[in-house]
């Protein structure tokens, strides 16, 4: 399978990825984790003000296939969800860098951009998950 | 989960791979779940026409008088008054009364017949068959030989008459013999989706011919996880989860296809537990939410004590909103009734659905 990686987003073990700007983070499926998952039939975003943990869960999806959690990248402060997703969370399936985005956070620690991947780790790392 | 060295292969899998489809263990077969994506093959089926490959069901022939032969004992159902060319559901049951398996029985002529069962039990069904058939009858277990590919939704019909002649006049539950590609062979009007639909039995020598002119004539392929989504719209049960040994088939809503008239292997133990009076019923229910509930799920009234268990769930893609089957108390649960479904721990909002969930289905037009 060839999956569309984007080179300045950072990636996670969970598919997760991440594009940081100055303290502000961006968070997303990345096209192997839409892809696997199948259609996208429902998301449970949290609540904005939260604060969450890096690798802590924090939203929840459901595929027609399955079901699973979504892990933040990073530590922060929940500032913006894309409730769009709520009546539409095909968005992930068919766009999942850009209008498929889940959450956006203030971030914590800039230093844990350093336990995430790069986005040639991460298609090094998928060339091992297959 | 059995490994993947040990995994049957149906004659189209090399079709399967060639579409690029997501191939999943599936009772001990490899089967493809989707190729393009479930929500299209929804699309496809429910309103144009898509292909299945059910060549893992199991097909047993069986020669002889219906009652000697002993194959009368075997089914739930009356058989001795099908007319010939005539499908009949049914199920056959352990000594305790215990479903082993539901099944389609085709009469192929008065003393010939061909009985249906899912792949994932054949072998405790072979076993049965192999206990309870009598020296008076001949049986064979012809699914080493045949392949089966379901064609479904409304346009089905059409699809199918462009390449098989006399189609059109074939009705529902029954069947005939056709030439299809050449090969004379039984097409049945039955199917697994709600849909207007035939299932296709072919030699699996070459039906990976027969699936490629299908598609060619703009039949979508389709996998197992839309007919999981198709059945559990229509409340259809699925052996293994609304159907098991371990169920009663009272319980499970299937009395209309048992014959208390007649003699059948389980029926004395079914008959204590009629008598011991049912329990629990099968409802559909719909969530309130576009979440979907999970099987395994429990089922709430509104105190804390569970009242039942979501056998089946999904996404409904007509209702845009999680959709279930499960076991209730006997007693109400009515259509429109407020339920939840969950955990201890965490629940949500759910409602009695009428069955099926489906409205608009083509099965019978």
């Amino acid at each position: 399978m060839d999956v569309e990686i984007l080179d300045h987003y950072y990636y996670t073990k969970e598919h997760e990825w991440v594009y940081v700007e100055d303290s502000m983070a961006t968070i997303g499926l990345s096209e192997y984790a839409q892809s696997a998952l199948g259609d996208v039939t429902f998301i449970e975003l949290p609540e904005v003000g939260v604060e969450v943990e890096q690798f802590e869960e924090f939203a929840s999806i459901e595929s027609v296939k399955a079901a699973s959690d979504i892990y933040s990248p990073m530590s922060g402060r929940i500032v913006e969800v894309n409730s769009e997703l709520e009546d539409d969370p095909g968005r992930i399936n068919k766009d999942c860098y850009e209008k498929g985005w889940i959450v956006k956070l203030e971030l914590s620690d800039l230093d844990e951009m350093s336990e995430l991947m790069k986005a040639d780790e991460y298609r090094n790392f998928l060339s091992g998950v297959k | 989960m059995l490994s993947e060295e040990i995994l049957k292969k149906t004659p189209l899998y090399d079709n399967h791979i060639k579409l690029q489809a997501k191939m999943v263990p599936f009772g001990g077969w490899e089967m493809p779940v989707q190729y393009e994506g479930i929500l299209a093959e929804y699309d496809a089926t429910r309103n144009r026409v898509s292909i299945f490959d059910t060549s893992h069901m199991g097909e047993f022939m069986v020669k002889g008088d219906v009652s000697k032969s002993g194959l009368d004992k075997i089914v739930t159902q009356p058989l001795a008054d099908m007319p010939v060319k005539t499908c009949r559901y049914g199920a056959m049951l352990n000594d305790d009364g215990g479903v082993v398996d539901d099944l389609i029985v085709y009469r192929l002529d008065d003393e010939e017949w061909m009985v249906v069962v899912n792949g994932a039990t054949m072998s405790k069904d072979e076993a049965q068959f192999e206990k309870h058939i009598t020296e008076q009858g001949v049986f064979v277990n012809h699914s080493g030989h045949l392949g089966k590919i379901d064609i479904q939704g409304p346009g089905s019909r059409e699809l199918l008459s462009s390449i098989v002649d006399g189609i059109e006049k074939l009705e529902y539950y029954t069947f005939n013999i056709f030439n299809v590609l050449g090969e004379n062979v039984v097409v049945s009007r039955t199917g697994y989706t709600g849909e207007l639909g035939y299932e296709i039995y072919y030699p699996q020598e070459k039906i990976s011919a027969l699936w490629e002119r299908l598609l060619e004539k703009g039949a979508a392929p389709a996998g197992l996880g839309v007919r999981d989504l198709l059945r559990i719209e229509m409340g259809y049960s699925l052996y293994g989860h609304e159907l098991s040994e371990d169920i009663n088939p009272l319980d499970a809503g299937i009395s209309r296809f048992i014959d208390w008239e007649k003699e059948f292997v389980g029926k004395a133990a079914l008959q204590e537990a009629r008598d011991a009076g049912v329990s629990r019923k099968i409802i559909s229910f719909v969530s309130g939410s576009r979440r979907s509930p999970r099987s395994g799920y429990q089922i709430f009234s509104s105190g804390a004590d569970p009242v039942g268990v979501v056998t089946s769930a999904t996404f409904s893609p007509v209702l845009k909103c999680g959709i279930g089957l499960g076991f209730v108390p006997k007693e109400g649960y009515k259509a429109g009734e407020k339920i939840l479904f969950g955990t201890k721990e965490k629940q949500w909002a759910a409602e009695v659905h009428a069955r099926p969930i489906y409205k608009n289905s083509s099965l019978k037009s």
